[in-house]
């Protein structure tokens, strides 16, 4: 795409015939081929991008103030809100850092599975993207310990505890995470310890995650294949990057949002409480983004099957490439898929909220439906409807359907002359 | 099914849910603050007062582990005068040490001394207080759910109990309380304290100046915090306008 590129300075032309860097920016910046109508379900990428980084920046000279020590660690989370420069401004933009991140891998993960992004030959892209959302998941869970509140307390029991479903070693495995015969100082260093190192691994796939992105491109809208070298990209830069910016600073408005004016609202009023082993709160809840997950737990009368429907119904996902049956990408062309689409997201919006009440009773009952209903349809539903379905006629080429309506009205009346 | 009519069922079940299992719990007053919205800022003179309420009120029973008399002199806060403050820090002794001849010694507290805990160690509070630790006081207002509004409300909601209601020995009844009982007993009385600014002792101003200046304790840089953000929000709403027609050039000669 930019084998033409050379710099243009000397020393960019010296530099370059040693280290291709200007030539890779150059290829997969700025003139890197997008199809033109993609639309602002696709700034996700750059904005989740952005937030990684920032959770990256502040995350590291938070820990530079930060003890990880069952003793001093709420005490020094104190300290950085009270006595750093700036302290609180840095914890809040992590804290709410973190859900902000969630947001958008929720709102990037739906609009794949609505556009069909994971489908041939994008599968190995979002498979990718499923691992990273696992890591995210891991980061996210063990960086709530660390502050080391009620909630971060009593969620690392339970979550830890949870190993110990594992037949025959799970108790040797749980205490082994532990590092001790109870959750303390030697599972707080560690969670800090892997809480510094995650993101990295993140930043890593994250690479291969654009990496495989930029080998076939990007799906879009319509879902079809774009043809090269036609009018259906546009260069990167500067339509996508501009674009991409624009989204971003909306986004930033809503994240200062919360961070200036209610950095709290997101958290829970006990992880403000220090750490007590003695005294377990009356609801112990995750962070909101996990509570679909909870919920999904908690609908298991089993231990160790709860746990087993929790880890599938994330696994499940890696799947979906070969569940969905229909050779049709995007949902816009999917008559009945998109209703059931729709229905799946309904259904996870219900899970997360039952994971916020206690699970008794219809809350229970809803529950257990709203799990079965959730595999449903991967299992079930996806792999069907791609059989029974008919999809309405696709486009024969981007260009085709995003001419204006004057364009479409000359093009008709060109046709009809000639 | 479209996707109306499931949030729309969605929004009736949860409407069936939350009046099935409303319990009676008294939802906290929801007074007036000062520093609430995005503009809110404390007002000098509860957070003074309530420092006053707080030392000679709360003080006896419940430590203030992370502050320090220094805070008391910060933007934001208080805004005693140095020397005020200084006094104030002087009213406690601190044991320091060890000194030249290797003992422990007490001496008054200094500005950058913590605020002095009534208690010795937990235990002591403990077998104070009927085996009911006294929280501190620090992040208390971020650290129940209602938050000043629940704080205040609590302050005020001791009353006569219903007389088919067993209150059991070493709790009070309050009807903000969870199961309206409370190991704390009613503190706040009418000219409990004598205000130094002349201000009348009502329950209502002391449970407002004290809840205000605990607001204060929990978020210090809550001013700062609003200021500077609306600033950013501000700076960063200008520069949204600016990339969105930024935007609409660079597309102008592409159909899309």
């Amino acid at each position: 795409m930019s084998e033409d590129y050379t710099p243009k300075s000397a020393f960019g032309k010296w530099f370059d015939k040693r280290l291709p860097l200007l030539t890779l920016f150059a290829g997969h910046v700025l003139a890197y081929p997008t199809p033109k109508n993609l639309n602002y379900w696709w700034t996700f990428g750059g904005i989740l991008t952005f937030c990684l980084i920032t959770q990256i920046i502040t995350g590291l000279v938070l820990a530079m103030h930060y003890v990880a020590d069952a003793n001093l660690a709420f005490a020094s989370v104190e300290h950085i809100m009270r006595d750093v420069n700036y302290g609180w401004l840095l914890r809040y933009l992590h804290a709410n850092g973190a859900s902000m991140f969630f947001i958008a891998v929720y709102l990037h993960m739906a609009r794949s599975l609505f556009y069909g992004s994971y489908k041939e030959p994008r599968e190995l892209i979002w498979i990718i993207g499923v691992f990273i959302f696992l890591l995210m998941i891991a980061t996210a869970f063990m960086g709530y310990v660390l502050p080391w509140g009620q909630m971060s307390f009593w969620g690392a029991t339970v979550i830890t505890n949870l190993f110990s479903a594992i037949p025959f070693f799970g108790e040797a495995i749980t205490n082994w995470l532990w590092g001790d015969y109870s959750v303390g100082s030697a599972l707080l260093t560690r969670f800090f310890t892997l809480h510094y190192l995650m993101p990295f691994l993140i930043f890593g796939l994250v690479i291969l995650h654009i990496w495989a992105l930029h080998v076939p491109g990007n799906n879009n809208p319509e879902g079809i294949d774009v043809i090269k070298g036609s009018q259906d990209t546009v260069p990167f830069h500067p339509h996508y990057v501009i674009k991409d910016v624009f989204a971003l600073v909306v986004f930033i408005i809503i994240f200062a949002g919360f961070v200036f004016f209610s950095p709290n609202i997101l958290g829970h009023s006990d992880n403000y409480i220090q750490a007590n082993p003695l005294q377990t709160p009356e609801h112990i809840v995750p962070e909101w983004y996990f509570l679909p997950f909870y919920a999904i737990l908690r609908a298991i009368p089993d231990k160790l099957g709860g746990v087993i429907m929790m880890v599938s119904a994330i696994a499940i996902l890696a799947f979906i490439p070969w569940l969905d049956t229909s050779k049709v990408r995007s949902s816009k062309y999917r008559p009945l898929y998109r209703q059931f689409y729709w229905l799946l997201i309904a259904d996870f919006i219900l899970l997360g909220y039952l994971g916020s009440q206690a699970a008794t009773g219809i809350y229970l009952i809803i529950g257990r439906l709203a799990t079965a209903y959730y595999f449903l349809h991967f299992i079930l539903i996806m792999p069907l409807i791609g059989f029974i379905e008919k999809p309405k006629p696709l486009p024969k080429s981007i260009s085709e359907p995003v001419l204006s309506k004057e364009e479409q009205k000359a093009k008709v009346e060109k046709a009809a002359r000639a | 099914m479209n996707k109306f009519s499931n949030i729309l069922s969605f929004l009736v079940l949860q409407l069936f849910l939350t009046t099935a299992f409303a319990s009676e719990i008294h939802e906290p007053m929801r007074p007036d603050w000062s520093f609430q919205g995005p503009l809110g800022k404390f007002k000098r003179a509860d957070l003074q007062r309530g420092y006053q309420v707080y030392t000679e009120v709360c003080a006896s029973c419940h430590s203030m582990d992370l502050l320090s008399y220094r805070n008391l002199t910060e933007a934001g806060g208080p805004e005693f005068s140095k020397d005020q403050a200084k006094a104030m820090a002087a009213m406690f002794e601190v044991e320091d040490g060890p000194n030249a001849d290797a003992e422990m010694f007490m001496r008054r507290a200094i500005l950058s001394d913590r605020f002095v805990s009534p208690w010795k160690n937990e235990q002591e509070g403990r077998i104070s207080n009927g085996g009911a630790y006294p929280p501190d006081l620090s992040v208390i207002v971020k650290a129940r759910a209602g938050g000043a509004d629940y704080i205040y409300s609590l302050l005020l909601g001791y009353q006569e109990s219903p007389k088919d209601l067993i209150i059991e020995d070493g709790v009070y009844y309050n009807i903000y309380a969870k199961n309206q009982r409370i190991a704390m007993p009613q503190v706040i009385y009418e000219d409990g304290v004598e205000y130094t600014d002349g201000t009348a002792a009502t329950e209502v101003q002391m449970a407002n100046d004290v809840t205000t200046f605990l607001a204060w304790a929990a978020e210090p840089k809550l001013e700062e915090r609003k200021r500077i953000g609306f600033k950013v929000i501000l700076y960063l709403i200008i520069l949204s306008f600016l990339l969105y027609f930024t935007n609409k050039k660079i597309w102008k000669d592409t159909s899309h």
